[in-house]
């Protein structure tokens, strides 16, 4: 059999494993523990490393160190625990480290609670900490998602030398799918500008630091620049958008949910689709800005304050009305209040 | 006897260019203890030979370009995380020297968890600590090593216990740690002290050769600058003060090997096969035309509703059929219910949410009470009626009381109760095969003894159905 049921997060360890991740460190949060519990059994018994740090603080600088050493590597965390490695992804920004993050969002903010929410959305996918940086963020909708993205963020993270996040929420984390799991193990090669505690790579200096200000200028610049050309990795999906008058933008879990709604309307006479980014960064501007063209009305579909939205509207240069439904604080809507509410907005 | 070496040492560069900004000024000032400190880490590298594997870890502090100096494998760290980094270099570079070097605000304060830790995990790393008893790069504030009465630009008036509470002994709290193996104050003050230090400074990295562990020095180094005292008189405040309060001594020198965690890799060949289950399942080619069921079960912890909608999920994917689980998790468990959320559809799902079940299975009066309103009409309830006594108000749906958890009993083991309805949904509602579960039960039970208990109790809901469903409906 090919296909076998496994929970979004414990696809997350299948993707890591068979994408070459030989390390993992992480601190307990619900709702991304289960990712750390099966990394615990599973980096530990195909002989990888998996260690507990006491802090995400501490984790994300692990990460500096394994990352220095040309490993791939990885955490997973919630909103407090992501908010708390933010100096961590900025050093490692501006050091061109890669790794990957898995945020299983759950609602803020402060301790907030363990129900879905996308909230992390503005922190996650502009950066999170201090300086002109970005990561590459992919939004799975699936637990094959969840195990594909993971799989290809290593290649990817090694490729830019970035953070690739997974940007996942409580539901995609927690439930169950099938899954069909990559038949080939992805490998690391030996990064020239690592260190390996060898004479070849002595020379090698990993620094965020650049005293002169005209050198740390260019050092922003050139990471600008790569930003850029991270932009290839652009993925979206669109569903039923060729007619579509109303386009429902969404991603994670209120994809899933705008998928159901989308074929609801389309029974009862409304013409509706779907754009959902699969990577945030890179954004899908350019085809928000071509389907803005041709659709009358835009619903962005979140469960924040309208973050992504923001963005959806800078797209399309506000030309067209974008209409928010947001819930927070762990709400979920129904496929039913979201068809009834559109019925009643155009 | 101790040779005085004046030559450069091979780990230094031969010549530290002068980055920009530095230009015109030395890196650090004169009469600070960071040279000297540097100067001896450089000869023992040398000595021991070890440049090629030496990894250094400069911090944020005063010593933050430590690596225009060394001439090894340099790592900038963010303040006070060298050890942290340190950990996920040693525990990748198996042949690593990792070296440490911190000052007192990034060992002692900002970075205190990271530095316990790494010394509680016995991490392969020689960690020198210079206790200067203030911030140097920042201008001079109060560091966790600051004395009582000692005045800085944070403590303007001297620091004072009530309201800065009292110096910090680094050595002391690791001493409390059973995993270090070499602990120990040493001092700059004079040329005999120094070299003291540098017997200190040799073990703690012969340590790292053979990879006995975690090596911690601490190092009383001045900072005239910021003390605001000549060169010669912040040697003699060292001695006269810093010492007192922070005993030059020996804390550990463990000489055994402590045992080392050992890993093997897999193959690429063992890491595929790690995910797969042990038993193949056959998945049938889909027959028959089904309507998508949106199902709940709702119980208390223990009745096994999750695992009873794994099954049901694991049925529907052998039946080539899609099909979503979503759990009720966390703290919503604790209050004693528990509920799964199961769609099985031939066609790809949406939301995996369940707002309006058409199937409610319903294992005690709780859930009864929460989710009868919720289930769509025309659906239909399967009503564990050993727990609960009432009898379902809405009108509009199908109901079937079964005595599951007394079934359950009788069989021996309660908590097979979620096997028995499973029996009846799925004679009732003919979307999925009763011999699929079969098949599955043996393969997904974690307790492979209790297979036979759990097919029994299958097979008694499907016998119950038979016998009784037509006289409940
Ligand atoms: C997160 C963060 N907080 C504060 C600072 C500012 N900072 C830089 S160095 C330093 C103190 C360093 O003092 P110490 O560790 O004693 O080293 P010394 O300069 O005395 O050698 C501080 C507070 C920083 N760089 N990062
Ligand atoms: S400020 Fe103090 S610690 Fe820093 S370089 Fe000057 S003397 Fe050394």
């Amino acid at each position: 059999m090919k296909k076998q049921l496994f929970k979004g997060n414990d696809a997350v360890v299948c993707g890591a494993l068979l994408g070459g991740a030989t390390h993992f460190f992480g601190y307990p949060i619900t709702p991304a523990s289960e990712i750390a519990h099966a990394a615990a059994l599973y980096f530990t018994r195909a002989g990888r490393v998996f260690l507990q740090s006491e802090s995400e603080v501490n984790a994300i600088n692990m990460i500096y160190g394994a990352a220095s050493a040309g490993a791939r590597v990885m955490t997973a965390s919630s909103g407090p625990g992501i908010s708390l490695m933010a100096e961590g992804l900025s050093y490692l920004a501006g050091a061109e480290l890669p790794c990957v993050v898995v945020d299983v969002q759950r609602a803020g903010p402060g301790l907030g609670n363990i129900w879905p929410e996308q909230g992390d959305y503005n922190m996650v996918v502009k950066g999170g900490g201090h300086g002109n940086y970005k990561n590459i963020v992919f939004a799975p909708n699936s637990v094959q998602e969840m195990c594909d993205f993971t799989y290809r963020a290593f290649e990817i993270a090694d490729k830019y030398r970035m953070t690739v996040f997974i940007l996942s929420d409580a539901y995609i984390g927690q439930m169950m799918e099938p899954v069909e799991l990559p038949e080939k193990v992805s490998k690391t090669e030996r990064k020239p500008w690592a260190l390996y505690a060898d004479r070849e790579s002595r020379h090698n200096l990993i620094t965020s630091i650049f005293m002169n200000t005209k050198l740390m200028g260019e050092h922003n610049w050139k990471l600008q620049e790569k930003y850029k050309e991270a932009e290839k990795i652009l993925e979206f999906e669109e569903l039923e958008t060729e007619d579509a008058e109303v386009l429902f933008v969404a991603f994670g879990i209120c994809s899933r949910i705008c998928q159901t709604a989308l074929y609801e309307l389309r029974s009862s006479g409304i013409r509706a689709g779907l754009l959902r980014p699969k990577t945030l960064f890179p954004f899908p501007k350019q085809k928000l800005n071509e389907l803005g063209e041709r659709v009358s009305k835009i619903i962005v579909v979140e469960l924040s304050n309208g973050q992504m939205a923001d963005d959806v509207e800078l797209s399309v240069r506000s030309r067209i009305p974008v209409l928010r439904y947001n819930w927070m604080g762990g709400e979920v809507p129904s496929t039913g209040e979201i068809v009834k509410r559109v019925k009643n907005d155009i | 006897m101790v040779k005085v070496k004046h030559a450069k040492p091979e780990s230094f560069y031969k010549v530290y260019e002068r980055k920009l900004t530095t230009k015109k000024v030395t890196h650090y000032c004169p009469g600070c203890g960071h040279g000297v400190a540097h100067k001896l880490i450089a000869e023992i590298i040398d000595e021991l030979g070890i440049q090629d594997r030496v990894i250094f870890l400069s911090p944020v502090g005063c010593s933050v370009f430590a690596y225009y100096y060394f001439d090894v494998g340099n790592v900038q760290c963010s303040h006070g995380m060298a050890p942290a980094v340190g950990t996920g270099i040693a525990r990748t570079l198996e042949n690593s020297i990792v070296i440490s070097y911190q000052g007192d605000g990034d060992l002692a304060g900002i970075g205190m968890s990271a530095i316990i830790h790494a010394a509680n995990r016995g991490e392969n790393m020689a960690v020198f600590f210079i206790n200067n008893a203030i911030y140097g790069m920042t201008g001079g504030q109060m560091a966790p090593t600051t004395l009582l009465g000692q005045k800085t630009l944070t403590t303007p008036m001297g620091r004072s216990t009530n309201r800065d509470g009292n110096p910090i002994g680094m050595c002391e709290l690791i001493n409390s740690l059973t995993a270090p193996v070499f602990i120990e104050r040493v001092s700059l003050a004079n040329p005999a002290r120094v070299i003291k230090a540098r017997r200190a400074f040799k073990k703690a990295l012969f340590n790292q050769v053979e990879r006995k562990g975690f090596s911690f020095v601490e190092v009383l180094s001045p900072c005239p600058v910021n003390w605001k005292m000549s060169p010669l008189e912040s040697r003699k405040w060292i001695i006269n003060k810093l010492e007192p309060v922070f005993p030059v001594q020996n804390f550990r020198d463990i000489e055994e090997k402590p045992e080392r965690y050992e890993r093997v890799e897999m193959s690429d060949e063992e890491l595929l096969n790690l995910f797969k289950i042990e038993k193949e399942m056959e998945i049938k080619p889909k027959t028959k035309k089904i309507s998508d069921q949106h199902i709940k079960i709702a119980g208390f912890g223990g009745q096994g509703v999750m695992s009873a909608g794994v099954l049901l999920a694991n049925c529907a994917i052998m039946e080539g059929l899609n099909s979503t689980w979503l759990p009720s998790y966390g703290p919503e468990m604790r209050g004693g219910t528990a509920n799964a959320s199961v769609i099985i559809s031939e066609n790809i799902i949406g939301s995996p949410v369940v707002d309006n079940p058409n199937v409610l299975i319903a294992m005690n009066a709780p859930s009864l009470d929460t989710f009868e309103d919720q289930v769509s009409p025309g659906g239909f309830i399967i009503v564990n009626s050993s727990l609960i006594n009432r009898k379902v108000k809405r009108e509009d749906v199908e109901v079937l009381y079964v005595p599951a958890s007394e079934i359950a009993k009788d069989l021996g083991l309660i908590t097979t109760a979620n096997i028995v309805v499973l029996g009846v949904y799925m004679v009732k509602s003919r979307v999925l095969d009763t011999e699929t579960l079969k098949q599955v039960i043996p393969i997904s039970i974690k307790k492979k003894h209790l297979t036979e208990v759990n097919l029994k109790a299958l097979q008694a809901g499907i016998d119950i159905f038979k016998e009784e469903a037509g006289a409940h409906i």
